[in-house]
């Protein structure tokens, strides 16, 4: 099947010399839910941008639904929504107007039934006669996706949707995007959250300074990211790691002061216990024991230097 | 189903929501414009005009003022609605969503500037029915009435847009209206023919471009302006025109509304 969006040599460089995006290509699947993760600033809304026509890309060209976004921008539009990072409302509109009149602004005839569907699947029907600025600000990130999904988009943009949410309205707007996928419509979201994307996504794509660096399946890209590591402060400084430890590889560390450990956290045998046994049987004491495990910033690290590498 | 040529739930949904945003202040916004010119007809008409000689007017100094009232009051409405609509979006960030609808340059300017156009016109129309209480007020072609009042909200409205995208603030918003059109409309013969001027104001005043507007709209009053009518519909004709051309680039290179 041909892929819902397909991206080709994407760059964009802002008037003040500033290059936001470099030279991307990406193909996002039918039905799929696609995370972008990367820092702040590392181009991601820039990339949105772009696909739902606010930004004007420097190079490249980008189809949605198999219709070029510059020449066939109504069509290819009529096929997106978009949910931005900010909460930018009409704050004296009330719920009803504000929904429907992106519904006509995306040039649909009006549909009353559409709009009750969409208000109650997303708890606001109790709110539609509200005005935007009595609502809380959970409620307005609502607000801001019942008007992307006014006008029955194919493809749906949540830019950093759990930004500044708490963790249990988090859990809520995971559940949505599910519920949303369920009914057809292919999901990119953008976050800079780790277990966000773990938590929700078919596959991830990592940007950093407006590279897209990685794209991969969630499952191998988080075996990846499932390295964790052990660090032991040892009791007396070691010169050499003991030929009896040498089945776990461990480094030593902090002038012979630390044993690093890595292992697999999703691994059912992690050897933690083995290691700690061996240690014990050959009397090698520690006074304290840490668990880290890598964070985003280390996989930026570590894909930046496997890249420079090669 | 797609969108076909010509988007026009999206222009009607931009057109209805600026008209509802004038519907909730709707009795502001049309006492203001009633006592403004109720206050004009005090001071102008009574006051100073039962001293002016209005000979060669050919009209009562009551009913002289009525067309340019109208004219004053609707080059401040079209800018003042049509700035603030665009400007609004813009300083809220909702703006995002009609650049990112399906929607030309074309239809989101006749939403934004149709709204606009039509609250000034109902404005200045009251204008007219408020003067008619006090003055006689005839018109003689109606329909160039009609006419010139459509061309010159539409030009107005659209300058107004082009206001409310370069402003960058509120109070930039005001500078126009405030330092150039209203200055501009008071000597402009909104209250005088330009004959009465002494040499070279007179003159001078023909550099003045809303001269010929007032002179125009006046002559479809009473068949008599300070200019030619055929000059003053050419240089409205013209104004607009301009007006076009800075849209037409506002969203070539994206000014102001998209990097």
């Amino acid at each position: 099947m041909d892929p819902v969006i397909s991206i080709r040599g994407l760059g964009k460089r802002y008037a003040g010399g500033h290059e936001a995006l470099k030279n991307v290509d990406l193909d996002i699947e039918r039905g799929e839910i696609f995370a972008l993760l990367g820092p702040n600033g590392a181009g991601k809304t820039t990339l949105i941008s772009i696909v739902c026509g606010i930004v004007t890309p420097s190079e490249g060209t980008v189809t949605a639904a198999g219709h070029d976004i510059v020449a066939d921008y109504r069509a290819a539009r009529t096929k997106i929504g978009l949910v931005p990072q900010e909460l930018h409302t009409d704050a004296f509109e009330p719920v009803w107007s504000t929904v429907s009149f992106s519904r006509g602004l995306f040039g649909k005839p009006p549909n009353p039934a559409h709009i009750e569907r969409v208000l109650k699947d997303l708890s606001l029907w109790d709110k539609r006669k509200s005005k935007i600025k009595e609502l809380s600000g959970g409620m307005k990130r609502r607000v801001m996706i019942a008007k992307a999904l006014a006008h029955e988009p194919e493809i749906l943009f949540l830019d950093e949707p759990t930004a500044g949410v708490d963790v249990e309205l988090r859990r809520d707007m995971w559940e949505l995007v599910r519920k949303l996928r369920e009914s057809g419509v292919t999901i990119i979201l953008t976050t800079h959250y780790i277990e966000e994307a773990e938590e929700m996504a078919d596959r991830i794509g990592v940007i950093r300074k407006g590279e897209l660096i990685l794209v991969e399946e969630k499952h191998a890209l988080m075996e990846k990211l499932g390295k964790k590591q052990l660090t032991l402060a040892l009791s007396e400084p070691m010169d050499a790691v003991p030929d009896a430890l040498a089945e776990w590889q461990l480094d030593l560390r902090s002038g012979g002061n630390e044993l690093v450990y890595t292992f697999d956290a999703n691994a059912e045998r992690n050897g933690i216990p083995s290691l700690l046994r061996r240690m014990s049987d050959l009397g090698i004491g520690f006074k304290d024991l840490a668990t880290h495990q890598s964070s985003l910033e280390d996989i930026f690290v570590s894909l930046v230097s496997e890249g420079s590498a090669a | 189903m797609t969108v076909g040529r010509f988007n026009r739930h999206g222009v009607w949904a931009i057109y209805a929501f600026e008209m509802h945003r004038f519907f909730r202040t709707i009795w502001t916004g049309l006492a203001t414009p009633v006592i403004t010119t109720s206050l004009y007809f005090v001071v102008f008409g009574s006051a100073i005009g039962s001293r002016m000689n209005t000979s060669d007017l050919g009209v009562p100094y009551g009913s002289f003022i009525v067309p340019g009232l109208m004219m004053l009051s609707l080059f401040n409405e079209c800018i003042f609605n049509a700035s603030f609509g665009i400007h609004m979006p813009r300083f809220t960030g909702t703006i995002y969503e009609p650049l990112s609808a399906p929607l030309s340059p074309f239809e989101i300017v006749l939403g934004y500037v149709g709204a606009a156009a039509t609250k000034a016109m109902a404005v200045s129309l009251v204008i007219l029915l408020t003067a008619n209480l006090f003055v006689e007020v005839q018109i003689l072609h109606p329909f160039w009435m009609v006419a010139f009042l459509v061309l010159i909200a539409a030009t107005f409205c659209l300058f107004g847009f082009i206001v409310g995208i370069w402003a960058k603030g509120f109070e930039q918003l005001q500078i126009i209206p405030m330092l150039v059109v209203t200055p501009l409309t008071f000597l402009g013969g909104a209250f005088y023919s330009i004959h009465m001027l002494p040499e070279p104001f007179k003159t001078a005043t023909l550099f003045n471009p809303i001269v010929y507007l007032i002179s125009g709209f006046r002559w479809t009053f009473y068949g008599k302006g300070d200019v030619s009518v055929g000059i003053s519909l050419a240089m409205t004709g013209l104004f607009l025109l301009v007006c076009l051309g800075v849209i037409w680039w506002i969203f070539r290179t994206g000014y102001r509304l998209k990097s």
